[in-house]
């Protein structure tokens, strides 16, 4: 194998390997250190299982809720986990396959181990020290964490994260969730369609925190009815194993305090990144005062001349897509391009539980904040054929417009498949399209995005079907 | 209607181009992107592509011509329109444009200063259209790239689109284009510019010419004054006392006494360009800065809208950079003027060459006590620095030069004045 390349690349994750077919794409020699599976955690042990797992639920509930409405009879519905588990670790795999192919199919050299870098462009990998002409990148990506403040470090046992929960053999009969981010809610979700008793808590005064208020508020409500108890503005205090399995937390929210008992507790509040043991100092690589690495914003170059950054470990927002855009971008700056600066205020934020909730742009908090001057324009999904005739009436669209030209501030989305309409206002914001223009495309009949269409006539002041 | 197709500036640098060659003859149908011609810019040989759809209807230029950035050179429109009012405000052709300093064409073959690697090539005369007639019409009919929002924010201030610069992608206007950009801005057939063009006038003409006969390129002389800094030293020693976050250099308290001053004497503020003086409306100092290599004058940009602390800070920044051969080229490009400061180097006087087409730059000497002639009589020491301008006589005369160094030494010897 060769020890000299344009470009190497440390981490085979989303960020990490479109990255390197970016490079071998436009003409640059390119290896991927890896130390586990291609693909990353966002392949093996991130989005990929859980979006399997929640599909699985989806259907759960649809039988078991919607089906004899619908003309199916069912009898003796049963769920089993361990089957839906196995499901996806089947999908994890042939995606993981799928990027292995990319990596031949692009010439891509594969170097499985740690990476550890060196000071002038050099990765050590175990006793091989190989160079990189024109720029090494960090994609090393996050990992799970506890919160030992709380008496939450992971044991994996009773103590667990989605690392564990993507590989249980069953539902457990009742879970706590910490955390109730994107990750949090999904489980919730999934675990709450397979029998389990689930409890979600959130330290924020409301669940999804980073998402628009009104869309927290319409996901609680769901939840709820579902069953699961929702705690926000709650911080656990103090937990307890129990001899024999199970945990107590001690939960305090609005000034009172209560225990819950649970079998297995899922923490779901937030990720470490993975910058230790790497050779940072060594290679001159800092860390910025979050425990990011530190990066020129327009170049993604790290304080270390010739080594950039991208992913998790680059910064926020942790999404699979922006590691993957920042991949392109230093990919066509190592090749002597000067690619379009990434739009970090137009990356689209998803939940894919159900209902699914999906934004991009400022949530009504954030434009108060700013003392921006807005328009809101609302359609609820209720008020919708399609959604009607789907059985899928939750959510609704709510977009928030720039009153005097009509830009499109923020656009929120709840609802079935809201996760796939975000991409209208996203493609929208990128091109400076205004609400105006999102009311003069003709969207077809009867589709569940009529209610852009409608939600931009909305904040026109002039909505047609409410 | 009809679109004019302008000489663009297709380098942050460039001020004018050589129309090497047009692509499409006249009468062709052509779409927007279209190459129209090749052009010769400072850097290199450029493509100038069509804004609009259309038949290019008429070369207002030659090949072979050279026209300064924001000229018009051609017009697309339909076939058999009435485009006699487009490209008649050449303000930098032959001494042309409006007004009276067209007189009869006079000399008509622009004043080339032999030398100068940014210089115009005779510009030829192609007076095709009368000058000072009708301004160029909004080109609302030409298609140009812009994003629905920027169009909705232009129509509402009254820009006109045809004249902004677009950053997204494809050229295309977005929103941050038209930051700060309002419909005043933009005169007619000219993008936004911080300068105003003043045609050379024949007695100019006259002294340019025989001028660089006798002397060379740029016909220099030399204008030294004696500055008192005892206030200036007190006023710098009150500001070090605030703490660490005080402490300016003596070059930066000189720095934006210049450009205070330079704003009150835009003539020496200005460019020689052949057949017309440039006067800026912004003041960009150029800062000299010794480096390993020789010498480099990276610019502070509007530099007499800066705060002493920002310039200080700035010109703190630049000059690590310069050093570190960090410098872009937008950032050692650009001055409208120039300071050489050899000061630490305990040099008394010392005169500067002008970095053209710049007219003037100063070279300012070390601060030392000496003696003066007192207030009764008798002997007092002071701290004194001599400061020499040097001129261009074809931009700056004696008297101009010299009331522009009676600002300045006011300015330093009265620190006050600065802000008067």
């Amino acid at each position: 194998m060769a020890t000299s390349f344009d470009v190497i690349v440390i981490g085979g994750g989303p960020a990490g390997y479109v990255c390197a077919i970016r490079a071998a794409q436009l003409g640059l020699t390119t290896a991927v250190v890896e130390k586990e599976k291609l693909g990353g955690v966002c392949v093996n042990i991130g989005c990929i299982p859980t979006k399997a797992l929640l599909h699985s639920a989806l259907v759960a509930n649809t039988i078991a809720h919607d089906a004899k409405d619908l003309g199916i009879r069912v009898d003796g519905v049963t769920t089993d986990y361990g089957v839906a588990m196995k499901r996806s670790r089947r999908v994890s795999e042939q995606n993981s396959k799928g990027v292995e192919f990319l990596m031949k199919k692009h010439k891509i050299e594969v170097i499985r181990g740690h990476g550890i870098l060196e000071a002038g462009k050099k990765v050590r990998v175990d006793k091989t020290v190989y160079a990189a002409t024109k720029g090494a990148v960090l994609a090393t990506g996050s990992r799970v964490k506890g919160i030992p403040q709380a008496g939450l470090t992971l044991d994996g046992k009773t103590i667990i994260s989605s690392d564990e929960a993507l590989f249980l053999e069953k539902a457990p009969t009742s879970m706590a969730v910490v955390g109730a981010g994107a990750v949090g809610c999904e489980f919730a979700d999934i675990f709450n369609a397979f029998g389990t008793t689930v409890t979600l808590i959130e330290a924020l005064p409301k669940i999804l925190p980073l998402e628009d208020e009104e869309a927290a508020d319409a996901l609680t409500k769901s939840f709820k009815k579902r069953k699961m108890t929702v705690i926000a503005g709650a911080k656990v205090r103090k937990t307890t194993l129990k001899k024999g399995g199970g945990a107590t937390l001690e939960v305090e929210a609005g000034g009172s305090t209560q225990t819950i008992d649970v079998e297995v507790v899922l923490v779901a509040a937030g990720r470490a990144v993975n910058t230790e043991d790497m050779g940072f100092e060594a290679a001159g690589v800092r860390l910025d005062e979050r425990g990011f690495v530190e990066v020129a914003r327009e170049t993604l170059e790290t304080t270390a001349k010739g080594i950039y950054c991208i992913g998790d470990v680059a910064g926020p927002p942790m999404l699979a897509h922006k590691g993957s855009r920042e991949g392109i971008v230093v990919a066509e700056r190592l090749a002597g391009q000067t690619p379009h600066p990434i739009r970090y205020d137009n990356v689209p934020s998803v939940t894919y539980c159900h209902p699914e909730v999906a934004s991009v742009g400022l949530t009504e908090a954030a434009c108060k904040e700013r003392k921006l001057e807005y328009r809101v324009g609302r359609f609820p999904f209720s008020a919708n054929g399609r959604a009607r005739a789907s059985g899928t009436p939750d959510g609704f669209v709510k977009l928030i417009a720039d009153p005097k030209y009509g830009e499109i501030l923020g656009a929120h989305i709840v609802g079935a498949d809201a996760s796939e309409m975000i991409h209208e206002l996203a493609v929208a914001r990128e091109n400076e399209l205004t609400v105006e223009e999102i009311d003069l495309t003709i969207h077809a009949h009867p589709t569940l995005s009529e209610a852009i269409m409608e939600a931009a006539l909305d904040a026109m002041g002039r909505v047609v079907h409410i | 209607m009809a679109t004019t197709v302008f000489m663009e500036a297709l380098s942050p640098t460039m001020e004018e181009g050589r129309l090497v060659e047009w692509k499409v003859p006249e009468g062709t149908k052509v779409a927007e992107g279209d190459v129209l011609a090749e052009v010769e810019t400072d850097k290199a040989v450029m493509e100038l592509v069509a804004r609009a759809d259309g038949t290019l209807l008429k070369h207002l230029v030659a090949a072979g011509a050279t026209v300064p950035v924001s000229d018009p050179v051609g017009v697309i429109g339909e076939p058999g329109e009435d485009i006699s009012g487009i490209g008649g405000d050449g303000g930098g052709r032959g001494g042309g444009g409006g007004g009276e300093q067209g007189g009869g064409g006079g000399d008509s073959a622009a004043m080339t200063a032999p030398g100068e690697s940014a210089a115009a090539a005779a510009a030829p005369p192609e007076p095709v259209i009368p000058a000072a007639s009708a301004p160029v019409p909004p080109s609302d009919g030409g298609r140009v790239k812009s994003s629905p929002l920027a169009r909705r924010i232009a129509k509402e201030r009254g820009v006109d689109l045809a004249q902004v610069r677009g950053s997204g992608p494809g050229g295309r206007i977005v929103k941050r284009d038209l930051e700060g950009v309002t419909a005043g801005v933009a005169a007619p057939g000219r993008p936004a510019a911080g300068f105003t063009d003043v045609p050379v006038s024949q007695m100019r003409k006259a002294i340019a010419r025989r001028l660089a006969e006798s002397i060379g390129p740029v016909p220099t002389f030399y204008l030294t004054v004696d500055v008192g800094m005892e206030r200036t030293w007190e006023a710098r020693e009150a500001l070090k006392a605030m703490g660490p976050e005080g402490k300016v250099s003596f070059n930066d308290i000189i720095l934006k006494a210049t450009a205070t001053a330079l704003r009150q004497h835009p003539m020496c503020n200005a460019w020689w360009q052949g057949t017309t003086i440039r006067q800026w409306h912004d003041v960009h100092l150029g800062m000299a800065v010794a480096i390993d290599e020789g010498l480099i004058t990276p610019v502070i940009r509007h530099a007499d809208q800066k705060t002493l602390r920002e310039l200080s800070a700035e010109a703190r920044a630049l000059a690590e950079r310069a050093r570190a051969r960090k410098l872009t080229p937008e950032e050692y490009t650009g001055a409208t003027f120039s300071v050489s400061n050899l000061g630490a180097f305990d040099i008394d006087h010392f005169t500067a060459v002008i970095n053209p087409p710049e007219a003037g730059i100063l070279a300012v000497g070390t601060i030392a006590p000496r003696p003066v002639a007192g207030p009764d009589g008798g002997l007092a020491v002071e701290r004194r620095m001599r400061i020499t301008m040097s001129c261009d006589h074809r931009v700056i005369d004696g008297a101009t030069g010299s009331a522009f160094l009676k600002t300045l030494r006011t300015m330093l010897e009265n620190p006050l004045a600065l802000v008067w």
